[in-house]
């Protein structure tokens, strides 16, 4: 059963090593999110971003360490935590010969629903992704942005209580991104739980509520955007606030550095 | 709206209401593509019409006594050359990362695989009867009545069944479509080391042996003989059993195979 005190995303002590790895993909990693949060996990490649998604997504079994995902054990109850849970992985995972249309009533009969309650939620979901006039086109025919927007509806069929980006916006252009930006947004005000990874400090800067750095598997500094601007101390920074970009650096340059923490 | 799953019905009734949905897939795409349908049917038909036509002379003195020997062949050598398209389309899905979209749902154990398989064997169906027909045109017909010919299509699809899941693993464990294609080549040589276009007895006799040890020699001899009501026989003991050869080789490939898939699909990593 969920423990009902357990934050949505409570991972403790997270080890994972690939085979044929140097060294450890995650070593180590603490993580908490609360409900209702949207939490960046910010690094660069080969941090471990998508390895911790995979891991709290069921799809990678950890080498050590708990996983709790909306309240149930990850390696006990798989089923549940998947039930509970959308993914947006870091490439759009749509049948690209079959039409929009067809690919979210394919997900809507898988999660359930009855051929004719799956083709209307396929329609309110390419409503909302603004696909509509597409929807009968097939995914190969779709730009980055559309094939973003059709895999965040993918990965909404039934409400998800957490939900999971990894690196949503990656190679799309400006427009697309801000696009996706208000969609994640729109669906952490209405209560979901969203653990983003990205690169792009402006995304969890205009994104996130908490910001958790990881570097080569390890994390080096947590807490909110405000809080970790104050990481970088005062002095440097008299004509404008510091950006995430400058701690981000910051942390990376700082010898000796090794874990920062506002909490 | 806030949608929630539907209540969770049975394990086995999800199982095989998701399978359907996933078999229905791969059909939906054979219906966005009917030029690739074509295409895939027509190569077996091609190979149908060039050994049965152009070549059963050479080989065996009279193309008439050949069509009666080859035909079974042609459809055996089908089940292992259609398996191309799955292979391709379950690696396609592994590198694309619709496999993980569906390894994060939660979807009753084995689905995914069991959806294959259906759409599969239905496709593999279709190949058998636009063979057949081909093999009609040039004048083959079963000469055993229907029961022994319908056991014979049985055992054909028995002979994919084995392989797909062959197939299945190959595909899941690839890494890419195109690591897959390469592998697709292998198809030949492993035809050409059977009974299924040549007599064994016009081999070496080692090569013979050999070939008659094939599963796909099993398969189209078991076939050829109920096809014709004349038992088996060769020159070795699996091919003067071959019937219950073709029973137990796929069913070894697929105690074998089909426990390495699951593992592959359950441990799909990139």
């Amino acid at each position: 059963m969920p423990a009902p005190t357990r934050p949505p995303i409570h991972a403790v002590g997270v080890r994972k090593h690939h085979r044929r790895a140097d060294r450890p993909a995650l070593d180590g990693v603490d993580l908490t999110v609360a409900a209702g949060r949207v939490c960046a996990l910010l690094g660069g490649n080969g941090a471990g971003k998508t390895t911790m998604v995979r891991i709290l997504t069921t799809l990678t079994r950890p080498d050590a360490g708990t996983v709790h995902v909306a309240g149930y054990d990850t390696a006990r109850d798989g089923t549940r935590v998947r039930a509970a849970i959308g993914l947006v992985g870091q490439y759009a995972a749509l049948d690209e010969v079959l039409g929009a249309c067809e690919n979210l009533e394919m997900f809507a009969r898988l999660a359930g629903l009855d051929r004719r309650r799956a083709r209307a939620r396929a329609d309110e979901l390419l409503a909302t992704a603004g696909l509509t006039d597409t929807g009968r086109r097939p995914v190969s025919a779709f730009s980055g942005g559309m094939r973003r927007r059709l895999d965040l509806a993918a990965s909404l069929i039934t409400t998800p209580r957490v939900l999971f980006v990894d690196e949503p916006t990656t190679g799309l252009d400006p427009e697309a991104r801000r696009d996706l930006w208000a969609a994640i947004r729109a669906l952490a005000d209405a209560g979901t739980t969203v653990l983003l990874t990205t690169q792009y400090l402006d995304e969890a800067d205009a994104l996130a509520d908490d910001v958790v750095i990881l570097r080569q598997g390890a994390v080096i500094a947590q807490g909110t955007p405000a809080d970790l601007r104050r990481l970088v101390g005062e002095p440097r920074w008299e004509l404008r606030e510091p950006t995430l970009e400058d701690v981000y650096l910051h942390l990376h340059t700082t010898p000796g550095d090794d874990k920062a923490t506002t909490r | 709206m806030t949608t929630t799953a539907a209540p969770p019905a049975p394990v086995r009734t999800r199982l095989w209401r998701e399978a359907a949905v996933l078999a229905g897939r791969t059909l939906r795409h054979w219906r966005a593509r009917p030029a690739a349908l074509a295409v895939h049917l027509l190569f077996p038909v091609l190979v149908m019409l060039m050994m049965g036509g152009l070549l059963g002379g050479a080989i065996a003195g009279s193309a008439a006594d050949y069509i009666v020997f080859v035909v079974p062949g042609v459809l055996a050598f089908t089940m292992l050359s259609g398996l191309e398209t799955t292979m391709t389309a379950v690696a396609t899905d592994a590198a694309r990362t619709v496999t993980d979209r569906f390894r994060s749902l939660p979807l009753a154990p084995g689905s995914v695989l069991l959806g294959r398989v259906l759409a599969d064997l239905l496709t593999s169906a279709v190949e058998l009867a636009a063979v057949s027909l081909a093999g009609l045109a040039l004048g083959w017909h079963w000469e055993n009545g229907v029961l022994p010919a319908l056991l014979a299509y049985a055992l054909l699809l028995w002979l994919r069944f084995g392989v797909l899941w062959a197939g299945v693993w190959a595909g899941l464990t690839a890494g890419s479509p195109e690591t897959v294609t390469a592998v697709q080549i292998l198809v030949w040589p492993v035809a050409f080391c059977s009974t299924v276009f040549i007599d064994p007895t016009t081999m070496p006799a080692w090569l013979g042996a050999a070939a008659e040890a094939n599963p796909l020699s099993a398969t189209a001899s078991a076939a050829r003989a109920l096809f014709s009501g004349t038992p088996a026989d060769g020159a070795t003991l699996l091919a003067d059993h071959a019937v219950i050869f073709a029973v137990a080789a796929p069913l070894l490939l697929t105690l074998v195979f089909a426990p390495l898939s699951i593992r592959a699909y359950r441990h799909l990593d990139r």
